[in-house]
């Protein structure tokens, strides 16, 4: 693990800002079909926390798992061309937009389900591969889901490496957390006798330094723990489904790190803006031309 | 009504319900208003009837659960399920606790669930939020399934299923939500609905001369529009004249209504849009075999899906999915 820079931060979080609205931009032209969940608004997530993982560790990801993906790994042709059904796509255009797999990396778009499993990983790690750890990111929402507690209860029992990470953004599709959440994350942790980190803002150099022994922690020790970092969706839940007022958008467009980052520095902030939507930009043309992607199981198209 | 499509007449159906018992109750994930559902099916219900409609938790099993308990209290329950493929976590309620109630206690215990859930691929939405899970639920003893048709007035569908008192399960198929609303009559130059046996029995649709059936395809609602374009094909390319039943209850399946023109067929073709093993197309083969041995000219031709998820790329779903010309090869090669 070299550290990055804080230029590779801005870089990173700009290439996941540019493709999620690219991506957004292709489905209102009518390039792309299916559905899709940008993670805009929330960019610093695995920007801050990639960098604490190592190569074994294992990130489980849901349906707005764009930037868990980029951040990991500098394959913004491989995502889009899964999620376009071109060539080169991750899984060949089988899985799309919420169902990746590739070494060390899974996402699923059934809310839930992906807390035991990664208690099962996390236990295959320890035994295999000591001081690795699984990382799971899920929404507040998916706190509805009953296989979140049971795989707590087995993480807290038998000591699994893993690592929660909660994008806790108010809101779940169109449902605000007050109206699905009773109680607090942290408050139901402590009923596991999980250690819970609640992390605000974006500054992605302050995250990751607070957030680095907690983690530590967990490769040594093996004990799980969850981190909930209170966040804000600038987006639509998918495309063109907003239900939340003009007041809400607001605050969520005040609390993007965008803004804040571009006035901190116009300079450099301009220069790498342009670098990444330029790479996005032809990211596009590369994999827009490319052919249909292939399934290596195929059957006479029957249409 | 005339104009109307598919979602706007389940919708309709879903005010009626709320609206003729106070005591009907609808569960679901993101139901309220503006909103309405991920396909807008509950639109505008929790504005008329705020006390009726509860928005729930991403949390099928518990909000089956608690459908289930208000439903042993006396209530009607109607649970939108978002995808059907999140059926699977409701499994426990449904079968266990739902379906098993009714005569477990060695008395009847009336049940008044229904859990409603789009199904299906075709739009893309990848393997998690596109299976047709109806063969998971068949043969489940007391649990009622029914699929939306075009044809059926979802209306007195879904009243039935609530007022019978065995729990049951709706599916929706996905595609269907923005086709027109046909009920009975003319469908377009070559096609005709009616409902001979009344607004739950199955649909019939001709090509005006039933007598001279040489095909009889039977499939679920969400097939019928890919069963139509195969009719419309076995007809322009080999001279075949086909008749199609699309019921609106899946399981218990009633053979009755179809034996007759199923007698006389020269070919019967059965279709689902699922991979086959354990499933409708089979069982209902199967109760067509048992009842016309002898008077079938040829085994019943079983049509499915691929034996694989449905893949996110509309190219590759294609290829999984049940498309006309799948029914057109089978039914011709039967003939041969
Ligand atoms: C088991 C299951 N139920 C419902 C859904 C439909 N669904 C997809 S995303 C979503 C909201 C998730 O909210 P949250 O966990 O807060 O994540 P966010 O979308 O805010 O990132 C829902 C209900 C699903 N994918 N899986």
């Amino acid at each position: 693990m070299t550290a990055p820079t804080l230029d590779d931060d801005l870089d990173s979080l700009l290439l996941i800002r540019h493709f999620e609205q690219r991506l957004l931009d292709l489905f209102a032209a009518g390039e792309l079909n299916g559905t899709t969940h940008t993670c805009l608004g929330q960019e610093h997530v695995p920007v801050a926390l990639s960098p604490l993982l190592a190569e074994d560790d294992f990130v489980l990801s849901n349906h707005r798992g764009h930037g868990h993906y980029l951040a990991r790994y500098d394959d913004p042709a491989g995502l889009l061309a899964e999620i376009m059904g071109r060539r080169g796509g991750v899984c060949d255009g089988v899985g799309g937009s919420q169902h990746l797999f590739r070494d060390g990396y899974l996402s699923t778009g059934v809310q839930g389900e992906s807390l035991p499993v990664g208690v099962g990983i996390a236990l295959s790690l320890r035994r295999r591969k000591p001081g690795s750890v699984v990382v799971a990111y899920i929404g507040d929402g998916t706190w509805g889901e009953g296989a979140v507690y049971e795989a707590l209860n087995m993480a807290a029992l038998w000591r699994a490496p893993m690592i929660v990470v909660v994008e806790h953004n108010g809101i779940a599709q169109t449902t605000p957390t007050e109206a699905h959440l009773a109680g607090t994350i942290g408050g139901r942790c402590a009923g596991f006798g999980i250690r819970h980190r609640l992390v605000e803002g974006n500054d992605v150099t302050a995250i990751r330094a607070a957030l680095a022994p907690a983690i530590s922690l967990v490769r040594t020790s093996g004990e799980p723990l969850v981190v909930e970092f209170r966040t804000h969706r600038l987006g639509p839940h998918s495309k063109g489904d907003d239900t939340r007022s003009e007041q809400e958008l607001e605050a969520a467009r005040r609390a993007d790190w965008y803004p804040r980052l571009a006035a901190a520095a116009p300079e450099s902030f301009a220069a790498a803006d342009g670098r990444q939507r330029d790479r996005v930009a032809a990211v596009v043309d590369d994999v827009r031309a490319r052919p249909a992607s292939e399934w290596r199981r195929q059957w006479p198209a029957n249409e | 009504m005339a104009g109307e499509r598919v979602v706007e007449a389940l919708n309709r159906g879903l005010h009626d319900l709320l609206g003729r018992d106070p005591g009907t109750l609808l569960l679901g994930e993101d139901v309220l208003d503006p909103y309405g559902g991920a396909f807008r099916a509950t639109k505008g219900l929790s504005t008329r009837f705020p006390d009726q409609v509860l928005s729930t938790p991403i949390s099928e099993n518990g909000i089956v659960g608690v459908a289930n308990g208000l439903a042993l209290a006396g209530h009607r329950v109607l649970v939108e399920v978002m995808f059907g493929d999140f059926l699977l976590l409701a499994f426990d309620q449904i079968v266990n606790f739902a379906a098993k109630s009714v005569s477990m206690y060695g008395r009847r215990v009336p049940l008044r669930t229904v859990v409603r859930c789009p199904v299906g691929g075709g739009r893309g939405y990848g393997p998690t939020h596109s299976q047709n899970p109806q063969k998971h639920l068949i043969g489940v003893p007391h649990l009622a399934l029914a699929e939306m048709s075009a044809f059926h007035d979802p209306r007195h569908v879904l009243a039935d299923l609530l007022d019978r008192g065995d729990p049951a399960v709706f599916f929706e198929d996905k595609i269907l939500y923005t086709q027109p609303a046909r009920g009975e009559g003319r469908i377009d130059q070559l096609w005709a609905a009616e409902l001979p046996a009344g607004p739950l029995g199955p649909a019939v649709l001709t090509m005006g001369r039933p007598e001279s059936t040489d095909c009889l395809i039977i499939c679920p609602g969400g097939v019928a529009d890919r069963a139509m374009r195969a009719g419309a094909e076995l007809l322009l390319r080999h001279e075949l004249e086909t008749q199609i039943i699309v019921p609106s209850r899946l399981w218990p399946f009633d053979a009755k209504p179809v034996l007759d023109a199923a007698g006389r067929a020269a070919v019967v073709c059965v279709v689902e849009d699922g991979p086959a093993g354990g499933g409708w197309g089979a069982a209902v083969a199967h109760e067509l075999h048992t009842a016309l041995w002898g008077q079938l000219s040829r085994p019943v031709v079983t049509v499915a899906a691929e034996p694989e998820v449905i893949p996110a790329a509309p190219h590759l779903e294609e290829t999984v999915r049940v498309g006309p010309a799948k029914i057109v090869t089978a039914v011709w090669e039967a003939t041969r």
